[in-house]
């Protein structure tokens, strides 16, 4: 059998010496010939990393890099037929452009003639015919890297890997390197391996995206499965916008969360505890009458040819794109047609939500005074002596557009028969005996649900208080729109 | 009247016409007039004809490119090991390299005219490596510190970059690293060169009977030859210019160079 695998990475771990970091865990991956793959994660991710395994600067600590079925994963970087285009560029600031393209090529010590000719050959690729006499500091940064990529395709390496190639330009200028890049690719039927944080730019260009998180790879898939179908909520958060919610199957593909009852298109066993996903253009707005759920508009932005819209339902919040733009203040009707909804089982049952930010700036759930401080939680911000709270550009917090989001694990959460005493109530609407103790979901009065462990065996429909420690809460701040 | 920004660079232009431009004017009435204050070119021709005099400035050079030379190749592995090393703690392997500077001159150099005399016996035997070794010692400092900070001010990914385009370690330091390290290099000689060819005070503590441009001054100025005394000053500071017009050059030279090897 033809095997069309141009490398393959196998159980690629990498840690570091000095402070025993992983960055890299167990990292799988199969690139065929001619495919333009992108790492795709925030930064710390590991993405590059493993790119710097690839081009040989890195050793793997463990694991094989299999180049046409060969491991060269302890190769040094010039015995790779691999090169690489850098963030910040990397060219060489004592020679003009010849000499840079030229580099590589007299490292192989191909003819003088020759040298020239492909030179001017991938100086025309990268439509700067004419300025081999140019010296790098005239050049501007999108110049800089049509040379940074002409020096890399020069030698006609198997496989080029690009380290967040367009970082350092601007929008426009990346937009347009971005075709050009996918150009290239078509034309020249090279592999490229491209790393990115910028999802957007990993949609457009990617035959296959590879989505890291934490050093893991949390998916592999064409731009299409990863937006339609992601695995898991970080891979739903980190492409696109979306909107999360943590809910139950209430019956045959049906799933409640966000405090409505929706029709699904997932088959999931009634009484799992999941995910639910909903891009915010999959949400249409309707009179308050006509929708699944309601909820009071809290912010409308103009983002050109949509509207971004923020409608609070309950204690839910809601992200929607709409073209058209309804009042901040109305009350309006949410639909979602069952294809707008990604269902995914929850496999960590963390139980997020969002806290308030009261007019003291103190942070409350459900009426009740949590006793955790703001100021930790804004990095640089202080409390000011009449008692607003300011961040460290020194602006007061906008209490309206910053969101505060708690999370909890299910362990931390305790149940108690006497409701009051919880920070917020609900009923017990599922749960599951998983070998050491029962999964509860719990259906609060603010229309969320919550998992609990418990070792103790209560009943369907029980109402209880959830008595959740704020000590056991972590609190982050939600991008603020 | 009114307080501008204008204002606080008025200390630093007291202070060019106090210490640069008075004495350079001074220097150069004396250097071009007798002892009646007659305008005169003797001093000039008299050093250009002195035989003595010529012979001093050869072998001042022969010992300031030999000093330097040795500081070149002393500081240049340490500056690129320590600047190219993982060490928590590089900037504080640099400062024991440079502490000798923060101990007494004067003791120094007495403690290594000490060592020399156990290890040679007689100090007279030997005044030309003495001079490279008193001289190399007092000045390895200013040679280090400028290389080291260019080499650990390199972008790493220049250095990877070649790698990438297949040159291996050798050949990544030749043409990348070292001419990138040339600006370090430069500023090391010129910092080591001119000290070398006219620091005699090194020499007189060593017992050292060399003879270099410093004690030709010193012996005028001893002599209560201002003029001739000045006259060599300037010459000096003539060749300096000289010098440093030609590195700079040479700098982008070198580069180029280093580029096509």
């Amino acid at each position: 059998m033809e095997n069309t695998n141009i490398i393959e990475l196998k159980h690629v771990t990498k840690q570091f010496q000095d402070n025993g970091f992983i960055a890299v865990n167990d990292f799988n991956l199969e690139v065929k010939r001619g495919e333009f793959v992108t790492f795709l994660g925030p930064s710390g991710c590991g993405k590059t990393t493993t790119l710097r395994m690839i081009a040989g600067f890195d050793i793997p600590t463990s694991g094989e890099i299999l180049l046409n079925g060969k491991d060269i994963s302890k190769l040094p970087p010039y015995e790779r037929p691999i090169n690489t285009v850098f963030q910040r560029y990397a060219l060489f600031p004592h020679m003009d452009i010849y000499q840079n393209i030229a580099f590589g090529l007299k490292q192989k010590k191909t003819p003088k003639d020759q040298i020239d000719r492909k030179v001017k050959k991938v100086l025309s690729l990268v439509d700067l015919e004419g300025f081999e006499e140019r010296s790098v500091a005239t050049l501007s940064g999108g110049q800089q890297q049509r040379i940074a990529i002409a020096r890399a395709l020069v030698n006609e390496p198997e496989i080029l890997l690009l380290d967040e190639p367009l970082g350092a330009l601007d929008l426009k200028m990346r937009q347009e390197m971005q075709i050009e890049l996918k150009d290239m690719h078509d034309k020249l039927g090279i592999t490229f391996i491209y790393v990115t944080h910028d999802q957007e730019e990993a949609l457009t260009m990617s035959d296959k995206i590879v989505v890291m998180s934490e050093g893991h790879i949390q998916q592999i898939g064409t731009p299409e499965d990863i937006y339609n179908e992601p695995k898991n909520a970080f891979v739903a958060d980190f492409i696109g916008e979306s909107n999360i919610f943590s809910g139950i199957m209430t019956g045959k593909m049906k799933a409640r969360f966000c405090g409505g009852e929706f029709d699904c298109v997932d088959d999931v066993p009634e009484g799992t505890h999941i995910t639910a996903v909903v891009r915010p253009e999959d949400v249409e707005i309707t009179k308050p009458e006509d929708g699944m759920i309601t909820g009071t508009v809290t912010s409308v932005i103009f983002k050109g040819i949509h509207y971004e819209i923020a409608v609070q339902s309950g204690k839910n919040e809601m992200e929607i794109r709409s073209v058209r733009a309804p009042k901040v203040g109305e009350k309006v009707g949410m639909r979602i047609e069952p294809d707008g909804i990604h269902i995914m089982i929850a496999e960590d049952h963390t139980n997020r939500f969002l806290v308030d930010i009261n007019e003291d700036y103190r942070l409350a759930y459900n009426g009740q005074l949590l006793d955790a401080s703001l100021t930790k939680l804004i990095k640089g911000s202080r409390r000011e002596a009449d008692g607003r709270v300011v961040d460290a550009a020194g602006d007061v917090i906008d209490i309206a557009r910053t969101k505060i989001e708690a999370s909890i694990q299910p362990e931390d959460i305790k149940m108690t028969d006497n409701a009051e005493e919880g920070l917020v109530q609900g009923n017990i609407s599922n749960l599951i005996y998983q070998g050491s103790h029962y999964l509860y979901v719990i259906h609060t009065d603010l229309e969320q649900d919550f998992a609990v462990y418990d070792e103790y065996l209560w009943n369907m429909g029980d109402r209880v208080g959830l008595i959740m420690p704020v000590e056991k809460m972590k609190f982050s701040m939600k991008k603020a729109k | 009247m009114k307080f501008t920004r204008k204002n606080l660079c008025i200390p630093y232009v007291v202070y060019l016409v106090l210490f640069v431009a008075l004495p350079l004017i001074v220097l150069f009435y004396y250097a071009f007039t007798d002892g009646t204050g007659q305008f005169t070119v003797q001093n000039l021709t008299g050093f250009f004809t002195d035989p003595n005099a010529i012979g001093t400035l050869l072998y001042s050079f022969a010992v300031a490119i030999v000093t330097t030379a040795v500081c070149l190749l002393l500081a240049y592995p340490i500056a690129y090991i320590l600047a190219m090393s993982s060490l928590k703690r590089k900037s504080t392997v640099i400062m024991i390299f440079v502490m000798p500077m923060w101990i007494n001159f004067s003791l120094r150099i007495t403690a290594l005219k000490e060592v020399l005399t156990v290890l040679e016996g007689n100090l007279a035997m030997y005044p030309f490596l003495n001079a490279v070794i008193g001289m190399t010692y007092d000045f390895l400092p200013f040679m280090i510190l400028p290389i080291y900070t260019t080499i650990s001010k390199l972008d790493g990914a220049l250095r990877e970059a070649a790698m990438d385009l297949g040159a291996n370690e050798r050949e990544t330091f030749l043409r990348v690293t070292l001419p990138l390290s040339m600006p370090g290099i430069m500023s090391g000689i010129s910092m080591v060169f001119l000290p070398a060819m006219t620091n005699y005070v090194v020499l007189d503590m060593l017992y050292n009977s060399t003879y270099i441009m410093g004690s030709l001054i010193g012996s005028y100025f001893a002599a209560y030859n201002w003029h001739g005394g000045s006259m060599i000053a300037l010459i000096l500071l003539a060749i300096i210019c000289l010098f440093t017009l030609l590195t700079d050059d040479d700098q982008g030279e070198v580069q180029r160079g280093g580029a096509l090897l």
